[in-house]
């Protein structure tokens, strides 16, 4: 798998209500790395992230998976939204085997990919659960396992915890990390929150708005087999703040 | 006031309070009635009432005027939700559509619908056709205009989801659009079905051979105000009844959204 985001800007409207949102954003993603976006609200993550999915065109520049052309939305770039979004009619199981049954796969194979998927994020017993009987992060590991049941190529995630409260997200973090590790799955993750992205990700690229770009990126080499211990760490805390307070500069040079 | 909890609770029911609302009426009718302060032309008590019921019941009119008004109510309807459905979607989601009958819709809306009536009965005479008619375009429109809006507040995110899981095209519609927009829609027909039902009596009033309406206006005529009373709960029983029934169907088939 090759993800490869070249000179892309896009800007919003015509004429003189026109605003460039991102300009010149460029970066790769190979098969397993976890990739992390960080950035202010408004400074174009989720649009990044609208653009690989091809929910959004670009106005300059190219997207590529794997050598074609991104031009419309497709089951090889899952997304999980910061939103709840699973279907409020359908339960845990259905919505899981929502993009299965698109596609069209027959039904014993649905079934069975189903059961497998609700199993990785620990929602086995939820299966037959309506979305509104489950909490704000089960909700978003259905989300999660719904978007991986499809085989994509790469798991895009955007904000996925950002309306979870601190403790569940702390949890949801470490579900997260060990999903990555078993699976061996690719993503990009969206998030404002320093912390998450360098405790999950090995890239991060900071985002500076106004327009959108990429002015900063760190490869992030942390002893990850304990995430409660690392949060507290010496050289993960020292990180913390050198990103913070580049974050922090990049608002403050905007006044 | 009520001490016994027991007693609070049961009197609190939703149920008893309504029934307890209809009594009311239902004595202060019979006491207005019975003590003679009413003329009783004017004002029937619900004895006589019941008598004229029943008289119009064993004659056969009151079925065949209801089967008649039901009739046309249901066929003006059905043709009105049917087309509304489709034309409805189409205005949600597409843009050109939308622009294009929106205004147009708008506009017809604010027409009263009874105000059509001299003009169909030029056209169609004073058959069926005028009646199932007036109530396609007194319907027609509010549901159309309702269900248009229920489209266009599908949350993007569910419509996205889709596309990013690989959908495309009608399954978008009939798998994420038609089930969110389910509810709303028979909220839509719920609401739209009482004006229905006002417009067949409307119509039956101004022209017709038999139905609820037609029977009120003969009633007038010969100054029978217990007939007119059976007429209008008669009406008021059966649009109950339809409402109920949507609401079942809807606590039955969305009950997801509750
Ligand atoms: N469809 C659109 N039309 C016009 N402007 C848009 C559109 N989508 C996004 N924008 C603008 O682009 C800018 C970046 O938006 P975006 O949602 O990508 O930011 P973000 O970094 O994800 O912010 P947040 O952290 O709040 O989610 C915002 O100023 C927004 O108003
Ligand atoms: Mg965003």
């Amino acid at each position: 798998m090759h993800l490869q985001v070249s000179n892309v800007s896009k800007s919003f409207g015509e004429g003189r209500d026109c605003k460039l949102v991102l300009e010149n954003i460029s970066f790769e993603l190979v098969s397993g790395q976890f990739m992390a976006l960080v950035g202010s609200s408004g400074s174009g993550k989720s649009t990044v992230m609208r653009l690989i999915a091809g929910l959004e065109r670009p106005s300059e520049g190219t997207i590529h998976l794997d050598g074609e052309r991104v031009q419309r939305p497709g089951s090889d770039r899952g997304m999980v939204f910061q939103k709840y979004s699973l279907y409020p009619w359908l339960t845990a199981a259905q919505n899981v085997a929502f993009g299965l049954s698109l596609q069209g796969r027959d039904k014993a194979e649905i079934r069975e990919r189903t059961a497998y998927f609700l199993d990785v994020v620990g929602l086995a017993d939820a299966a037959r659960l309506l979305p509104r009987e489950l909490s704000g992060g089960m909700q978003q590991r259905v989300a999660i396992a719904r978007a991986l049941a499809t085989e994509p190529k790469v798991l895009l995630l955007d904000e996925p915890f950002g309306a979870l409260d601190l403790q569940i997200r702390e949890s949801m973090q470490e579900f997260l990390h060990d999903l990555w590790k078993t699976t061996g799955l690719t993503a990009l993750l969206i998030t404002h929150d320093i912390e998450e992205a360098l405790l999950l990700a090995g890239t991060v690229h900071i985002m500076a708005p106004r327009p959108g770009r990429i002015v900063h990126t760190v490869a992030v080499q942390l002893d990850r087999s304990d995430l409660r211990h690392l949060r507290v760490s010496q050289p993960f805390l020292e990180l913390r703040e050198e990103l913070a307070s580049r974050l922090r500069s990049l608002d403050g040079s905007l006044l | 006031m009520v001490r016994s909890p027991a007693l609070r609770r049961f009197l609190h029911h939703p149920w008893v309070l309504g029934v307890l609302g209809l009594l009311t009426v239902f004595v202060m009718w019979f006491l207005a009635t019975s003590s003679g302060m009413v003329d009783k032309l004017f004002l029937p008590g619900p004895g006589a009432v019941w008598l004229a019921g029943s008289d119009q019941f064993q004659q056969g009119i009151l079925v065949k005027d209801a089967i008649a008004s039901i009739q046309r109510v249901f066929l003006g309807f059905v043709i009105s939700a049917g087309l509304a459905l489709p034309i409805g979607i189409a205005m949600g989601t597409n843009r050109t559509i939308c622009y294009l009958l929106e205004p147009l819709m708008g506009l017809i809306r604010y027409m009263p619908a009874p105000a059509f009536i001299p003009l169909l009965i030029i056209y169609f005479g004073l058959e069926e056709l005028p009646k199932v008619m007036l109530i396609f375009i007194g319907t027609f429109f509010f549901n159309t205009l309702m269900i248009m809006d229920a489209v266009k507040f599908v949350p993007s995110e569910l419509v996205e989801t889709a596309l990013t899981l690989g959908g495309r095209g009608l399954p978008i519609l009939t798998r994420v659009v038609a089930p969110f927009i389910a509810p709303q829609v028979l909220d839509t027909y719920r609401i739209n079905m009482a004006s229905a039902w006002n417009l067949v009596i409307v119509a039956e009033l101004v022209a017709a051979n038999e139905g609820l309406g037609k029977r009120i206006s003969l009633a007038q005529r010969f100054l029978r105000t217990d007939e007119i009373f059976v007429g209008l709960i008669v009406i008021g029983l059966i649009g109950l009844i339809i409402d109920l029934g949507f609401r079942f169907l809807m606590r039955r088939a969305c009950s997801w959204a509750n």
